[in-house]
């Protein structure tokens, strides 16, 4: 919770780097560098601070079930004998996990509360994870409560969806859209959902493009339905995909949408929004969230001691470390009702939080990418993963124009290890190795390797009952980072390793000022230079 | 020697003096608000810490269940648990979230936890305790309450008004509701499982068994809710909470919402068959009707 004498949140600016201008942190997977950047023609763009979290998060919750946008309050939709399914987010939301309780928690209690006294029996709660790898028991009981945990997983009543069960999932239709790529747009949804009278989805919106027709069309959808948007085509005509104006990715959810109102059951949406309160107020990390002038002598003292430290600590040591830090975010907004009407309230909120004007485009920018990404929590950051997160997330994160120019550079910060997560991201490995040292075209390895791995009976053995992403993620990996691959002159990565760098088609550097240099090379002399002080998560409003 | 004597000794009155008889220092009028200091407070700490802490989970490895629901609750509180034994004071201050648990002062009986100088200085310091009368609702016992809420104090109130003779709880005294809706404070429902098998009344050493404890959401007094009918309500609110913590969060709810969860008074009748209704302590089994009563020679 917020300190009483916090004074008001400032809005996000973009600092014009002078002699004054002391080092700036950049996030390098799990651990940190502290660059100069260039004076007079570099720039910092910094996120807003965290908004102010709602005083009583429970009453707010009861409250929009009760007063729903567009849509009947939740009481008055559930009757006794009905079926009710209630999806959540999974583990990719939000990032890093949140404090207990979590979010999902108090929203699927309210509802559960709302269920039990109007006397339903038939509930099902499912964790919407599309082609994301299962939760864990202990993911599972921290994203819904031990309560619910307790009262619902050991009846089979609490469970990970399966896409690939082909009894337990059904074709809902096709849109009147032919697709991009090779592919019809086809709904696909889990069979219980789509025989149930109501279907309610808890939703985490961390960045603009989660919520909506997405939770639904994508969540609880398999291969059939998410290869309809997560293709090249579809990715390289969303400028960005998180802004849903000018995101193909969004349309194609929303064409989704229109086959589920027609054929699928009734869904009641659920949406929050959190703050951006990733590293804390105060406590051990809160230096991440200030600026860097403003860092005080204990903040300082923090800083140098957590450097020393992980100087010390192995690789593996330090991924643990970094992955129980559990961000004591703050819900700014929930809405319930009609889906449409509900996520476009929700990505006002979102934008409120995350948007920050910027004066025109770069030549370079420069991003330091943290220890996670959506795909990677409690698991390893693989040089894949380091590449959507920075083409992928960040480069999209912007509105109107990217923030680098067409044919800029990208120089990003992370070590880039060649390791890999043998459980959660066996794919990965093959995709690498094979696929990668072929090609770096996302539409060549469309054609020539998708099919291969998605069908893959031991992926997908391992996907049904280990801890595995699907066969065909690594691909939609890639595909994440289509926009940025064709609008870049290049992509240069600092402190990474330099095979693993090579392979995933970029340029290794050691340092800033050397992978500036090299930037040179593309952009010509003296290029201007934009930083993304990203996280916490800041989207560039550029003119 | 002689000078210890006049100091120990207190001198004695004159025939014909009508003897001044001094406000008495104990019982509700025991005076505690020098326990309320920095230094008593870090003793506190430490008690808490290097003492009940470790004591309570090696004797009764508790478990926490609604911690969460606590997270933006700001004091001041007040906790208002049903109760087994002395072990519960204990078990709360140690289970307590951080940002509640700091000045946490429970209620004591005055009659017992400062019947003389001594035990009160005992209970002050090291549980913090506030003396409360149990057999009636006096001025002083309020104002006491309301004078720790007023410093910032969270108070730990059992309504029964003592330990439970037999496993079952009594009925609910109103001091607890009364308290929280004169200070318009909120009350903190807590449930308590098992520490009635750690140190049942009665029994002066502990044994080792599990035990929990299970936070609720905070209530507040409606307006034109009495005292009586506030603490009626938090009285269901704790049987919801073992009702949560026996059959599970979902099935509770469904109980609590169709009004049949089940309170925790016990069957009437006389003591055996009270106590035969709370059925076996774990870890032991009845013997069934079909066993052999006489072992095989």
């Amino acid at each position: 919770m917020a300190p009483a004498n916090r004074p008001s949140p400032r809005p996000g600016f973009t600092l014009d780097v002078d002699r004054q201008t002391p080092p700036i942190l950049f996030h390098h997977g799990e651990g940190f560098r502290m660059e100069k950047l260039p004076v007079g023609r570099s720039r910092v763009i910094y996120p807003s601070e965290p908004l102010n979290g709602l005083k009583d998060p429970d009453h707010e919750i009861v409250q929009a079930l009760l007063n729903p946008i567009d849509d009947d309050p939740l009481p008055s939709l559930l009757t006794p004998g009905m079926k009710l399914t209630i999806a959540f987010d999974d583990l990719s939301l939000p990032l890093p996990p949140m404090q207990r309780p979590d979010v999902r928690q108090r929203i699927i209690e309210a509802v559960l509360d709302m269920a039990a006294a109007a006397g339903v029996d038939d509930v099902h709660i499912v964790a919407a994870l599309a082609l994301h790898r299962r939760m864990t028991e202990a993911e599972l009981r921290h994203a819904v409560g031990d309560r619910v945990y307790e009262a619902f997983a050991p009846h089979g009543l609490l469970y990970n969806l399966d896409a690939e069960d082909p009894d337990e999932m059904v074709i809902l239709g096709e849109t009147d859209h032919e697709g991009h790529g090779p592919h019809k747009e086809t709904v696909q949804m889990q069979r219980r959902a789509a025989e149930s009278d109501l279907v309610v989805y808890v939703n985490i919106n961390l960045v603009s493009m989660d919520g909506g027709w997405k939770s639904t069309a994508t969540g609880l959808s398999g291969y059939a339905g998410v290869r309809s948007h997560h293709n090249p085509e579809t990715m390289t005509r969303s400028k960005s995909f998180m802004d849903q104006d000018a995101s193909e990715l969004h349309r194609s959810n929303w064409r989704q949408g229109e086959v589920i109102k027609k054929h699928g059951p009734r869904i009641f949406q659920i949406e929050t929004t959190l703050n951006t309160n990733t590293f804390g107020y105060d406590g051990p990390l809160a230096m991440l969230q200030k600026r860097e002038w403003e860092w005080s002598m204990r903040d300082r003292t923090a800083f140098s001691a957590m450097q020393m430290g992980l100087k010390r600590m192995t690789p593996a040591q330090k991924r643990k470390a970094f992955h129980s830090w559990k961000a004591p975010y703050e819900l700014t907004s929930v809405q319930a009702g009609e889906v449409e009407a509900v996520h476009k309230k929700t990505t006002e909120m979102v934008y409120k939080q995350h948007m920050v004007p910027v004066e025109g485009q770069t030549d370079v920018v420069t991003m330091g990418l943290p220890y996670l990404s959506p795909y990677n929590v409690n698991s390893i950051m693989n040089p894949i993963l380091v590449a959507v997160q920075g083409l992928g997330y960040f480069f999209n994160l912007y509105r109107g124009k990217p923030v680098v120019r067409e044919g800029g550079v990208l120089i990003m910060s992370h070590p880039t290890p060649w390791e890999f997560h043998p459980v959660h991201h066996p794919s990965y490995i093959d995709f690498f190795e094979q696929v990668l040292a072929d090609t770096t075209d996302p539409v060549e390895m469309q054609h020539k390797y998708e099919k291969q791995f998605a069908e893959d009976e031991w992926y997908r053995h391992l996907y049904r009952t280990s801890y595995a992403y699907h066969g065909v993620h690594p691909f939609y990996m890639w595909y994440w980072c289509s926009h940025a691959l064709e609008h870049l002159g290049g992509v240069i990565v600092v402190g990474g390793d330099n095979k693993a760098v090579r392979r995933l088609g970029f340029k290794p550097a050691s340092t800033l000022p050397d992978a500036l240099e090299m930037a040179e090379d593309i952009v010509g002399p003296k290029p201007t230079i934009t930083h993304l002080h990203n996280p916490p998560i800041l989207m560039a409003d550029v003119k | 020697m002689k000078w210890l004597r006049f100091i120990a000794d207190p001198p004695t009155t004159p025939k014909g003096v009508e003897k001044r008889h001094p406000r008495p220092k104990t019982g509700v009028y025991y005076d505690v608000e020098w326990s309320r200091g920095p230094a008593a407070k870090l003793i506190r700490r430490m008690t808490v810490w290097g003492f009940m802490k470790p004591a309570i989970r090696i004797y009764g490895s508790p478990r926490v269940v609604g911690a969460d629901r606590l997270k933006e609750v700001e004091g001041p509180v007040i906790f208002a648990a049903n109760h087994h034994s002395h072990a519960d004071t204990s078990l709360l201050l140690a289970t307590i979230p951080a940002h509640l648990r700091r000045d946490l002062a429970p209620l004591g009986g005055a009659d017992y936890f400062f019947k003389s100088r001594w035990a009160g200085a005992l209970s002050a310091l090291f549980i913090g305790a506030i003396p409360i009368e149990r057999t009636k609702l006096s001025k002083l016992s309020i104002k006491n309450a309301e004078k720790a809420i007023k410093r910032g104090d969270n108070l730990l109130i059992f309504p029964e008004g003592g330990r439970s003779p037999d496993g079952w709880t009594r009925k609910h005294r109103p001091g607890a509701a009364f308290v929280a809706k004169r200070a318009n404070v909120s009350v903190i429902p807590t449930y308590i499982d098992g520490t009635g098998r750690i140190l049942p009344k009665g029994k002066n050493w502990p044994t080792r068994a599990r035990c929990a404890v299970v936070f609720g959401h905070p209530l507040q007094a409606t307006e034109g809710e009495d005292a009586r009918s506030f603490a009626e309500r938090i009285e269901t609110k704790i049987n919801e909470l073992a009702d949560e913590f026996g059959s599970g969060w979902w099935e509770a709810r469904k109980r609590a919402h169709a009004g049949t969860t089940p309170d925790l008074h016990g069957p009437d009748g006389g003591a055996w068959r009270r106590r035969w209704a709370l059925g076996p302590a774990p870890g032991q089994k009845r013997r069934s009707p079909s066993a052999k009563r006489w072992p095989n020679i």
